[in-house]
């Protein structure tokens, strides 16, 4: 009849993991070519696109993303596509994290001070050095700890992935606990799969950031 | 791509989705405000002289932050009952919203109070308040207005996070946008349009959370000042 939890048990279920960090690292892929384009839309010069740009983090950010999951896995299928269910995960959750990366980048580049781009240019800097060697270090610092901090955010929400039917951790949960029925177990085995996944990210993130203030 | 849209088996059932709508409204009401109160009794007891209450406040608002929501939301409702904790859907759903909520309103607040300048406190008690009056009357609404912003973005995060309920079928907006998948077929068109109304719903959160600004926060001129100069 039913399993009881063991070692064994604990072990299919870490197997989840497999999906719950590749789909991240997907995602963030996907998330960072993304973001960088609405970012770049965002700053450019043509009205159009910075419109196009705003509109886009404002549907996205003002939409569930459950919603958007579902939209991309029954919205490919429209084209006739046979899509895996990890691509319209991937999918989904890089158009989620475009709009949050394009906002968190754009802070970034916002608060390197004015007078850093008009000494560049007195220096006879071309806007390729310019950017290189002054904006660039600068906005990366300021950058990386809250890009570390949406990771996070990332990695918890590829949990969402599940009801599309991507056996990762949280499906993963379902169906071990279907075997064996210790739900409490098993639940509180995957909140700590989660957790330890996670707090390392978030301690790092609030490290570099501590470490990034003092230094400027 | 010849497929052809369909949305009127979607319109002609509204009537299901306002009634999911009006439930996605009132749990999210409700989460917002339990969860704000929790935050706010989190962040005043989090700087507490007690070592252990710290800790535990401390622990809590990581495992909170650094765990998925719906993890949370199945281990209330599928895991508890294991301890013998039998509980309903919207209790569960209730329960780990304003749990969560309670976690990132806590870190939010604890930061703008940390934001308010030592100088108010001693000010406050040095004129004879005791600590809850000088937290409620004099430090609490200054760093409310600092945290403003994130605050309020945190509270619309929520409201986009209860479609999660669905999955332990509360008859929130999205469980019923997936029951007319399920009656209609027409899975592309449904989300869509749910994701208008949740779109809708953001926009609605965006206004009434400026209108709460201007009402607590706006500094209001002395009446004899001419109205323009008032509104800066």
């Amino acid at each position: 009849m039913f399993r009881s939890f063991g070692p064994t048990e604990f072990l299919l279920l870490a197997q989840g993991l497999r999906w719950t960090v590749g789909l991240t690292a997907l995602a963030f892929a996907g998330s960072g070519l993304l973001g960088l384009a609405i970012l770049l839309c965002r700053t450019a010069e043509a009205r159009a696109l910075r419109w196009a740009a705003e509109i886009w983090i404002q549907v996205i950010q003002g939409t569930p993303l459950l919603g958007h999951l579902f939209v991309v896995f029954f919205g490919l299928a429209l084209f006739g596509l046979d899509v895996p269910r990890w691509l319209a995960a991937t999918v989904a959750l890089s158009i989620y994290g475009s709009a949050f990366l394009a906002e968190i980048w754009r802070g970034a580049v916002q608060a390197i001070p004015k007078g850093q781009r008009e000494a560049s240019r007195a220096l006879g800097m071309r806007s390729y050095h310019e950017l290189r060697l002054v904006i660039l270090p600068q906005a990366l610092m300021i950058a990386i700890p809250p890009t570390v901090g949406f990771l996070v955010q990332l990695i918890k929400n590829t949990s969402l992935a599940s009801v599309i039917g991507l056996v990762e951790l949280s499906r993963e949960a379902q169906l071990v606990n279907g075997a064996t029925f210790a739900p409490f177990l098993v639940y509180l085995c995957t909140s700590g799969l989660y957790f330890v996944l996670c707090f390392p990210l978030t301690w790092l993130s609030r490290g570099l950031e501590k470490r990034f203030s003092r230094s400027r | 791509m010849n497929y052809s849209f369909h949305f009127a088996p979607v319109i002609n059932r509204l009537d299901l989705l306002l009634s999911g709508l009006v439930t996605t409204v009132w749990v999210s009401f409700m989460a917002i405000l339990l969860g704000f109160a929790l935050g706010l009794a989190g962040a005043y007891a989090i700087r507490s002289r007690w070592t252990w209450l710290r800790l535990v406040l401390g622990a809590y608002v990581e495992a909170i932050r650094n765990t998925p929501l719906l993890a949370q939301l199945f281990f209330i409702y599928f895991g508890l009952p294991g301890l013998g904790i039998r509980l309903d859907a919207i209790s569960a759903a209730m329960i780990a919203l304003v749990v969560n909520l309670g976690a990132y309103t806590t870190e939010i607040v604890r930061g703008g109070l940390d934001a308010v300048p030592a100088g108010q406190t001693d000010a406050g008690l040095a004129l004879g308040f005791t600590r809850v009056q000088v937290f409620f009357l004099i430090v609490l609404k200054p760093a409310l207005k600092i945290m403003f912003p994130a605050l309020a973005g945190q509270f619309t995060l929520l409201m986009l996070a209860t479609s999660i309920l669905s999955q332990i079928g509360v008859e929130d907006l999205f469980h019923m946008a997936s029951l007319i998948d399920s009656a209609t077929y027409r899975s592309f068109e449904v989300y869509l349009v749910t994701c208008g109304f949740y779109l809708a719903l953001a926009l609605c959160f965006r206004l009434a959370f400026a209108l709460l600004y201007w009402i607590v926060f706006s500094e209001r001129a002395p009446a004899e000042l001419p109205p323009t100069v008032a509104t800066t």
